[in-house]
């Protein structure tokens, strides 16, 4: 085999589950490689805010199917970094958030289950900003998670640790969720696969929820075929969750591996490239539409009148369904409760004021004020109204094209603490992402380049309902005019 | 929109989060910066537009109502801060109640 134990954790995720589905790696050696990797980055990075030590029993059962002639599936062997907003029966699961400090799901989210059943293993539970609020990870109330490509750089969130962890070779795989570019945004910054698939195709069940109409979960891969292995892991139907797609399910590496961008129309929407967006970025960006032109691919000048209102919408929308979400937390059914309470509503406000740090407190407050009495319609009803305007924006475009290609990021990682203290700049890191939320479409993100300061930028590719082999074709493509995936960051 | 600190408190209220004097302060001026840039939505014309509270259009969805088991009640009361004979507890509700 000639792969010295130190050197696995350099391999792509669908090279592992090959040789662990023909024998030539057990999932055990496996999964103590990326153990060993990721305790020896993590000081550093601090993606994981916990790492299953006993990943090697998961491991063990997966090489006993084996030993026993069961195929366990798709993602034998591979193991799997857990974002931890992701229940898991018995283990912590806590958001990144004190009020959660201690909390043990009693179930198992349904994502989960399918990536255990598909031969994943779940390696670790992955740093966030708390409730998925942010786009830096600093939002934690624990710690926050550093770029690997310079440390003195955020990794972006609100996924931040999901994708830290597949940057620095601690996880092959890592599952993330996606409210407003929580996935794709920290895919870009850290210059990996990130893709939100449409809305419905990975069921929420066991995912805490911050936006429901919004929240999607998703995978984090260092290629396209990566991703779309573990897309065909997690994605199928759930009847506990009542937005769960009821049709048909593609098979994401069939596509993957048949893609080809000959014919296809890509949308450029000049609403995209405006001004605030990095220079470095726009030329990374382009460069890469180019390759796909070269492709075969066919370029359309399109417009998108609308994107300038999706970061307002999003914050009404977002922090609407949040604040009735966050609702739950009340000090009485689990997590922090204040001491020694003077009544019942006391009990409430302090437990909360106590255990939600200052984005979540500033989200449910915004979310309130846009529900209550004589600011709805103003707000909130308003937000429903544009958001349709959008998604027609992109129904219309998607007459004419078959895929929005477009930055992900309008800059690449920024500074530590450089945002922290000035929320409404922070809330613009999301102004690609948010689009494909409000939509509900397929949208991921993928490496195509590096600035001169050697942090990556992400192009992302969006597509129509339900068009998710279609996305992750075309990314693939793209992929393979130009692969960024043997590059690695100095840890 | 102007924000006040009266606005805050209210809200505070109706989010049941209690604030530290400075928290309160600061959230009176990051809202009013947020409200007023969430304030350009009202350049748009929507009065002929529906609203869209969801992206994609599955509808109601209803399963059957028969039985099935659910969480026993040990693991719904296991991560409660406070529990006993069965049940969450709370402070008293009612003015002069005991434990």
């Amino acid at each position: 085999m000639g792969n010295v134990a130190s050197e696995i954790w350099r391999l792509p995720a669908p090279v592992i589950a090959a040789r662990v589905r023909a024998k030539e790696l057990s999932a055990l050696e496996v999964t103590g490689a990326f153990l060993e990797r990721a305790r020896a980055v993590n000081p550093e990075i601090k993606a994981f805010l916990e790492i299953f030590d006993d990943a090697t029993d998961a491991a063990e059962a997966v090489d006993e199917r084996i030993a026993a002639g069961d195929d366990p599936g798709p993602i034998a062997g591979v193991p799997v970094a857990i974002k931890d907003n992701m229940c898991i029966r018995g283990r912590l699961c806590g958001c990144a958030s004190r009020i959660l400090e201690g909390f043990r799901p009693p179930y198992t989210a349904d994502a989960v289950e399918r990536v255990v059943a598909a031969g994943g293993v779940p390696i670790g539970r992955t740093n966030m900003d708390e409730f998925a609020m942010g786009s830096s990870t600093e939002n934690s109330a624990y710690f926050t998670t550093l770029n690997p490509w310079d440390t003195s750089t955020v990794p972006g969130g609100s996924s931040g640790g999901s994708a830290a962890a597949v940057a620095s070779g601690a996880a092959p795989l890592a599952v993330g969720s996606d409210t407003g570019g929580s996935i794709r945004q920290p895919g870009a910054l850290c210059g990996v696969v990130a893709y939100k698939p449409t809305y419905g195709m990975v069921s929420r069940y066991g995912l805490i929820a911050f936006g429901s109409s919004l929240d999607q979960i998703g995978p984090f891969s260092r290629d396209v075929a990566g991703a779309a292995l573990l897309m065909d892991a997690m994605s199928a139907h759930d009847e506990r969750d009542a937005t769960s797609h009821r049709g048909e399910y593609p098979d994401y590496s069939a596509a993957v591996a048949a893609g080809d961008l000959a014919g296809k129309r890509l949308g450029v929407p000049g609403e995209y490239f405006i001004e605030g967006i990095d220079p470095e970025v726009e030329t990374l960006v382009r460069a890469a539409i180019g390759r796909a032109e070269a492709a075969g691919a066919e370029l359309v000048e399109i417009s998108l009148p609308h994107t300038e209102y999706a970061v307002a919408v999003y914050y009404v929308i977002a922090t609407a369904e949040a604040s009735s979400n966050l609702a739950r937390y009340d000090g009485v059914h689990y997590g922090h409760r204040a001491e020694k309470p003077d009544g019942l509503i006391p009990l409430y406000s302090r437990s909360r004021g106590e255990g939600f740090g200052a984005e979540v407190k500033r989200r449910v407050m915004l979310g309130t004020y846009a529900l209550s009495s004589g600011y709805y319609d103003a707000y909130y009803l308003r937000a429903l109204k544009v958001r349709n305007l959008m998604k027609q924006d992109l129904d219309s475009a998607f007459e004419t094209i078959d895929y929005v290609v477009c930055p992900t990021s309008p800059t690449a990682a920024f500074k530590v603490g450089e945002r922290a203290d000035d929320p409404l700049s922070m809330y613009l890191s999301d102004i690609f992402t948010i689009s494909a939320n409000l939509a509900g479409v397929p949208a991921v993100s993928i490496p195509c380049g590096f600035t001169s300061a050697g942090l990556p930028v992400g192009v992302q590719v969006m597509g129509r309902h339900f068009d998710d082999a279609g996305v992750l074709a075309a990314a693939a493509t793209l992929e393979r005019t130009e692969s960024f995936t043997d590059r690695w960051p100095e840890l | 929109m102007a924000i006040t600190r009266k606005d805050v408190d209210y809200v505070a209220h109706l989010s049941r989060i209690d604030m530290t004097e400075d928290e309160a302060a600061a959230l009176t001026a990051q809202l009013e910066k947020i409200v007023g840039y969430v304030d350009k939505l009202a350049e748009l014309d929507v009065s002929r537009v529906e609203p869209l509270a969801f992206a994609t259009e599955a509808g109601n969805v209803l399963r059957k109502d028969v039985p099935r088991d659910g969480i026993t009640r040990e693991d719904a009361l296991g991560n409660a801060p406070a529990a006993g004979g069965g049940y969450f507890r709370v402070p008293p509700v009612i003015e002069g109640g005991t434990h």
